[in-house]
């Protein structure tokens, strides 16, 4: 299991776009892929759930992943991340 | 064969196959089943034809709409891939036995109450996507064809109960020949947009969607207000000959597009064209516009989930006074409340909207709002021959205010070092019976009216114009309308102003006598309806309308006007 915190920069927060952005790379990958914000947990590859999340500006996340191909599946949501200017 | 009268919305006869924009009824019964196996396969194959149906929306709305309105889709598209929605449906299926449809329904209802129970109003409207974009599965499972407005592909006229902006929106002007409603009137906003289409339309008609079947053969005729479904071949012939009729008159006006608006007798007044988007301007050029009498900027901020940002609305604005070429183009401030909500906004419903938080109202108290557009506006400025205009002005503290504003925002402009044009005029709506009353007054300190009388008629005579049962009540030839115009007119050129008109009115072939009698500067209308004003005004001598002015303004009721308009014209 992998798994690195992230703090969220964007102004919009995690909503729409991104959301959608971070679901789509997520589910390229075996392995389980899960979003923690305030002590909830949820699936990575759920667009509802991450949503349900409400992350907004200055969120502090953590993302876990977990299987074959944990470590890549962690680059590249950090990729994301941070090329669309949403965490650092 | 079938016939139906409804409300003449937007010139023209429109001849094709009817396509229903109605809800479908998508109950069912739950159902106990044997092969739960199946019936996930079943739920599967009804998943996989909603995605590739939308994936082709996805692809269309891109090319037709832009990347943004696509994005929409994509977020749709994962919420089938989800597996927190996909699971729970098949575990349901296999451990209840219960048919998919009913699954279906009952997870997605979870997670919409879930959605629909947060406080934060963008989680609010995730639920209608999640409703949206399962109803699209639950149509497949039971068979049901969902009507997908921006896949039209042959040539349609669009059967309703209502078009609100954002079904207009999706229509695609090079199919949708026309449209008929079972409601609205002439000012409802189907109606408005039928006309900036310029796609005939009738509305009003009350069962129109009950009657008409899908691939019915439709005639709609919106000079008469009248649609015919499943037509005779003699009344199909018949129509034929006045739809060539009227592109040949069409074609007759279109003669004058690069003339000017002058009368018989050499008095040259200005028509001008309401718009809504910098796409109207096609027609508005087209039509020969001799500027923007009206920019309705609220369709910027409508069909989206939040506010437009100040670089949005510069560019729109940017774009339609460079479109115009140095020609006039008033644009109206955000009118927004009464019939036009912002569900964003979370303005709390209202008893009587139409009197309530409306306009320049919400403007002044949500000041962000305000001078983000008055910035943007300010900005675009030295792009071409900008005058802006405040909707909804009931008092002179709320113009002093609104203005205090824009020029607070244009020293900070000039102070930051942009550029901003040296004079910008400005103006006030006239819609409310307050303002036209007291119009002198206000004459010393604005630089124009605009007599929005769509408002006006309703404000003055006390009735609802959504209101089918008072609409007898909506009257522009009231000598009690027509006297308010006159004193709007004479206040402005007692102080050098000029005053102009942006209702429907304005373009109204029994008014303009009246209105160019008065002496109104500026006449803005439909772009569609340009060319036949011109016509009009070109035969009509302005001191025969002055007389024809001073007599119905001391007649006492509508049918007295319209009869002395008459007479006055075929002499």
């Amino acid at each position: 299991m992998v798994q690195k915190q992230f703090k969220v920069v964007a102004e919009t927060g995690i909503h729409a776009r991104p959301a959608t952005m971070l679901v789509q790379a997520a589910s390229k990958f075996d392995s389980e892929v899960h979003l923690e914000y305030k002590e909830k947990k949820v699936n990575l590859k759920s667009i509802m759930g991450v949503m349900s999340l409400g992350i907004g500006q200055g969120a502090e996340i953590t993302i876990i992943a977990e299987g074959s191909d944990e470590q890549d599946a962690l680059n590249t949501l950090e990729e994301t991340l941070k090329k669309e200017g949403l965490a650092e | 064969m079938g016939f139906l009268q409804g409300i003449a919305a937007s010139n023209g006869i429109a001849i094709a196959k009817a396509y229903k924009l109605v809800e479908p009824d998508f109950s069912f019964e739950k159902k106990t089943i044997d092969a739960p196996a199946d019936e996930i396969a079943r739920f599967q194959s009804a998943l996989q034809t909603a995605k590739a149906e939308l994936e082709k929306i996805r692809d269309h709305a891109g090319t037709a709409l832009g990347a943004d309105k696509a994005a929409i889709f994509d977020a749709h598209l994962l919420v089938l891939s989800d597996p927190e929605l996909i699971s729970p449906i098949e575990d349901k299926i296999k451990t209840e036995n219960v048919n998919a449809e009913h699954a279906l329904k009952e997870t997605a209802d979870m997670f919409i109450s879930m959605f629909e129970s947060m406080d934060n109003e963008y989680m609010k409207e995730r639920a209608a996507d999640i409703r949206d974009v399962t109803k699209r599965v639950l149509a497949h499972l039971l068979g049901i064809q969902i009507p997908n407005p921006s896949m039209i592909a042959e040539e349609v006229v669009i059967v309703a109960e209502d078009l609100t902006p954002s079904d207009t929106a999706q229509l695609n002007r090079q199919f949708v020949k026309g449209f008929t409603t079972n409601i609205g009137g002439r000012t409802s906003h189907s109606a408005i947009m039928a006309r900036s289409m310029e796609i005939p339309a009738v509305v009003g008609t009350k069962v129109a969607t009950e009657e008409i079947n899908n691939g019915d053969l439709v005639v709609v005729d919106g000079l008469k207000g009248e649609v015919h479904f499943n037509p005779t071949p003699e009344v199909l012939e018949a129509y034929k000959k006045i739809q060539e009729d009227f592109e040949k008159q069409k074609a007759e006006w279109a003669k004058l597009v690069n003339e000017k608006s002058v009368s018989a007798d050499g008095h040259h007044v200005e028509l001008a064209a309401n718009i809504g988007t910098p796409k109207d301007l096609k027609g508005v050029i087209e039509n020969g516009g001799e500027g923007v009498g009206l920019y309705r900027t609220e369709f910027l901020y409508m069909d989206r989930d939040q506010l437009p940002t100040e670089e949005e609305q510069y560019t729109s604005y940017k774009a339609v006074l460079e479109g115009m070429e140095g020609k006039p183009v008033v644009v109206r401030t955000l009118d927004i409340g009464g019939d036009k909500e912002l569900p964003y906004l979370n303005l709390p419903k209202e008893m009587n909207p139409f009197l309530g938080f409306r306009a320049i109202r919400l403007c002044l108290e949500e000041v962000d709002i305000f001078r983000t557009q008055l910035r943007a506006l300010l900005r675009a400025s030295v792009h071409g021959n900008l005058k802006v205009m405040f909707p909804m002005i009931a008092t002179l503290n709320e113009f002093r205010e609104a203005k205090a504003m824009l020029e607070d925002e244009k020293a900070k402009l000039i102070q930051e070092g942009v550029e901003v044009a040296e004079h910008i005029e400005l103006g006030i709506m006239v819609e409310i019976p307050s303002t036209a009353v007291l119009a002198d007054q206000f004459a010393k300190e604005v630089d124009f009216f605009s007599i929005g009388t769509n408002d006006l008629i309703q404000y003055t005579m006390a009735a609802d114009r959504m209101n089918q049962q008072v609409s007898y009540l909506y009257q522009p030839y009231n000598p009690s309308i027509l006297r308010l115009v006159k004193m709007v007119i004479d206040a402005a050129h007692k102080e050098g102003k000029w005053a102009g008109m942006c209702g429907e009115m304005a373009g109204d072939e029994t008014a303009i006598p009246i209105l160019l009698g008065l002496g109104l500067d500026e006449f803005s209308m439909s772009a569609s309806s340009i060319l036949k004003a011109r016509s009009l005004i070109r035969n009509l001598n302005k001191a025969d309308m002055e007389k024809l002015a001073s007599n119905v303004l001391n007649m006492s009721t509508t049918e007295e006007v319209v009869e002395a308009v008459n007479q006055a014209i075929s002499l």
